[in-house]
């Protein structure tokens, strides 16, 4: 048998897709091919998928439009959800506030001026059920940006869906549940490294055997590059982690292709146009080749790379706020000719405040031009076969080589201990802190031209944007939602449900995420929760470092 | 002598990429910078300023929690008898820098400060209080 050629594949792929319209031409009516190329090119939908990871990429389906937002107590966050879902958002993505992502209850002296701030205050149950509440979780898909309680928020995710009648099987979304990437650039750690791993690898394991629809971690770049490193960094620390994940998948008994499908990445869409379309080509190249043949995958799922895309929130600037509408469209458009599977864009306000509805609403209002007016997603990977482009993805992919050596080495050949001890020694720290500087260097000499910040600043002092204000009674409010938790609950049945689960979190052959479980449906706190696993892991201490 | 700054993150926002950049300029602008590191309480800090004897505390914020923080270590400061300048920076919206500065704090650094405005800022600070 003749073996079928990269564009048969993709022919055969393509013709069995589903279309969103009859015919795709320009606005002018030239008629447009889906993917345009010679016989010899690669194809999308065809390893290693440098052009996307579907054969008809965006004709099937748009990217989905996942506005991250949360804000206050739970019932103002619901609001806006529904009010994201009424303006055509088709995906939620749950912010949570500063206490939440550490493991705090509101009530903890060190959440004090933190509650409802960045994102909505969780503490319990109750408050679980309010974000939801009118929301089809069976139609809308929910990604949770949660990292060191992220097994616990899943917990109380399943126990929310169970009191409602939906099995945990049906259950579709994401959560984030990237802890290396914590350590090395958003600072949200709890537990030590090690601990938290095996947190992970519970979540992995539960969700492998009965949440067939979940995806367990999100490997996040984004964070890498807000936190100031280089795209290549960003690609290579976040496909290192993604490696590390699926080796400690492997040391739980789980095969590659039980773990690696399950897995989705997040990247940042930064201001350097063509440089953030090679990073999503290659990274798309490089996972499927370590999958396929460093991991010995064979489940073509295992070597597609999907990922979420967020707009830079780092490239915008407080002086004259509107103009990151401009700065955030150029980003989205990286994303989407980048092949991104769903994509947040940032609000105008985002350098000065939490956004405002109006300017979230611009923000999606940018992607639905990209998406329904410029006809850009008519053709899979426009840019590919441009020198340009091209040679810039094999550059991305040799410096990410580079530093996959690196990482190896310092794990004497395992990614999962190289990662792990390139945050115990400061190396990937270190190298995220010294591109940061290298940056802010240039800006401050000039070299690098910031519009309204060293150079056209002409419209600097005008008028204030309206931002959004969030006032000290969402923290009063939430403090009083969970009193009212405390006091109805049976506390014979939550200081059970604890003990419970301190004992299973100290016997590593056990999964915590039943004790977890009956802990959320017992209507524990987060925060106790998370001391539970705390008396048994220790908490992890940063050496301060410049 | 050159000025000595102490740059804390008081709080739980991890948001650490400002307070290190601006830390390493001060520094190669000549100034001495101790950093606390993550995580630190308005007590913790007005300890460590006094103990390390600085010229002034910079506090950098992102989450929006600086008009409770912020004034809390200006007081704490204040209450064990130190008379040291609080300068911030990160994300604050307009409206609250004028609030802040009624609280005692010193100066607010928006996104897009230069170096050179902080590094001169500062000095100017330390030169006026000493």
């Amino acid at each position: 048998m003749v073996e079928e050629s990269a564009e048969e594949r993709w022919r055969r792929l393509y013709d069995q897709s589903s279309l969103r319209a009859k015919k795709f031409t320009t606005l002018s009516g030239i008629p447009l091919a889906p993917v345009y190329g010679p016989e010899d090119a690669e194809f999308p939908g065809v390893y290693p998928y440098t052009r996307g990871v579907h054969a008809s990429m965006y004709r099937t389906k748009l990217w989905t439009m996942r506005m991250f937002a949360g804000f206050g107590v739970a019932t103002d966050t619901n609001a806006r959800f529904l009010e994201i879902i009424r303006s055509g958002g088709t995906g939620l993505s749950t912010a949570f506030d500063m206490p939440t992502l550490l493991g705090l209850d509101s009530d903890d002296p060190m959440s004090l001026g933190e509650v409802g701030r960045c994102g909505v205050a969780i503490d319990s149950l109750a408050d679980v059920r309010d974000l939801f509440a009118g929301i089809d979780l069976s139609r809308i898909t929910t990604s949770m940006t949660i990292n060191s309680p992220a097994a616990v928020m899943l917990a109380l995710f399943v126990a929310q869906a169970e009191e409602a009648g939906v099995p945990r099987a049906t259950l579709g979304g994401t959560l984030q549940n990237d802890i290396l990437k914590e350590y090395q650039a958003q600072k949200e750690f709890v537990f030590p490294p090690r601990q938290s791993m095996r947190l992970v690898r519970d979540t992995i394991t539960f969700t492998a055997a009965e949440m067939p629809k979940w995806n367990s971690i999100s490997v996040s770049g984004y964070h890498i590059r807000e936190a100031g490193s280089t795209a290549a960094e960003e690609l290579a620390f976040t496909l290192a982690n993604g490696f590390a994940y699926v080796e400690l998948a492997l040391t739980a008994g789980l095969s590659v292709d039980e773990v690696a499908p399950r897995l989705s990445f997040f990247f940042n869409a930064h201001i350097d146009f063509f440089e953030e379309i090679a990073k999503y080509r290659a990274a798309r190249r490089l996972w499927a080749k370590w999958m396929r043949d460093h991991y010995g995958a064979k489940d073509e799922r295992s070597w597609q790379l999907r990922f979420h895309t967020q707009t830079a929130g780092v490239s915008l600037t407080a002086q004259q706020p509107e103009i990151n509408v401009a700065r955030t469209a150029i980003e989205a458009l990286a994303g989407v000719l980048g092949g991104t599977q769903s994509l947040h864009t940032n609000s105008m306000d985002e350098a000065l405040a939490l956004p405002s509805e109006k300017a979230a609403r611009i923000a999606l209002r940018t992607q639905q031009i990209i998406a329904y007016e410029t006809n850009v997603a008519n053709v899979a990977d426009p840019l590919g076969g441009s020198w340009f482009i091209e040679e810039l993805t094999n550059e991305m992919d040799l410096e990410a080589e580079v530093i996959f050596a690196e990482v190896a080495k310092m794990g004497e050949g395992s990614m999962l201990e190289g990662c792990v001890r390139g945050i115990e020694e400061n190396w990937f720290q270190g190298r995220i802190s010294d591109s940061a500087y290298e940056l802010e260097r240039s800006f401050n000499s000039g070299e690098r031209i910031v519009v309204g910040v060293n150079d056209f600043t002409e419209g600097n002092d005008d008028e204030d944007l309206a931002t959004l204000v969030i006032t000290h009674e969402d923290e009063q409010k939430q403090l009083k939602r969970l009193a009212k938790v405390r006091r109805e609950r049976s506390g014979e049945r939550v200081a059970s449900a604890l003990e419970r689960l301190a004992h299973d979190a100290g016997d590593p052959t056990v999964n915590v995420m039943p004790a977890l479980i009956e802990a959320a449906k017992a209507y524990a706190t987060v925060g106790e929760m998370m001391s539970a696993l705390a008396r048994v892991f220790g908490r992890y201490v940063e050496v301060p470092t410049l | 002598m050159s000025v000595r700054v102490l740059v804390a993150k008081v709080g739980l926002d991890g948001h650490d990429r400002g307070i290190k950049v601006v830390a390493r300029l001060m520094r190669d602008a000549g100034m001495e910078v101790v950093y606390t590191g993550l995580f630190q309480t308005p007590e913790s800090v007005a300890a460590s300023a006094i103990q390390e004897d600085v010229d002034v505390v910079g506090l950098s914020m992102l989450s929006g929690a600086h008009m409770t923080l912020a004034p809390l270590v200006v007081e704490a400061l204040r209450v064990r008898g130190s008379d040291i300048p609080v300068v911030v920076g990160g994300i604050v919206p307009p409206g609250d820098v004028e609030l802040l500065g009624e609280l005692g704090v010193a100066a607010v650094f928006g996104p897009g400060s230069s170096a050179e405005e902080i590094v001169g800022t500062i000095t100017g600070i330390v030169s006026h209080s000493t």
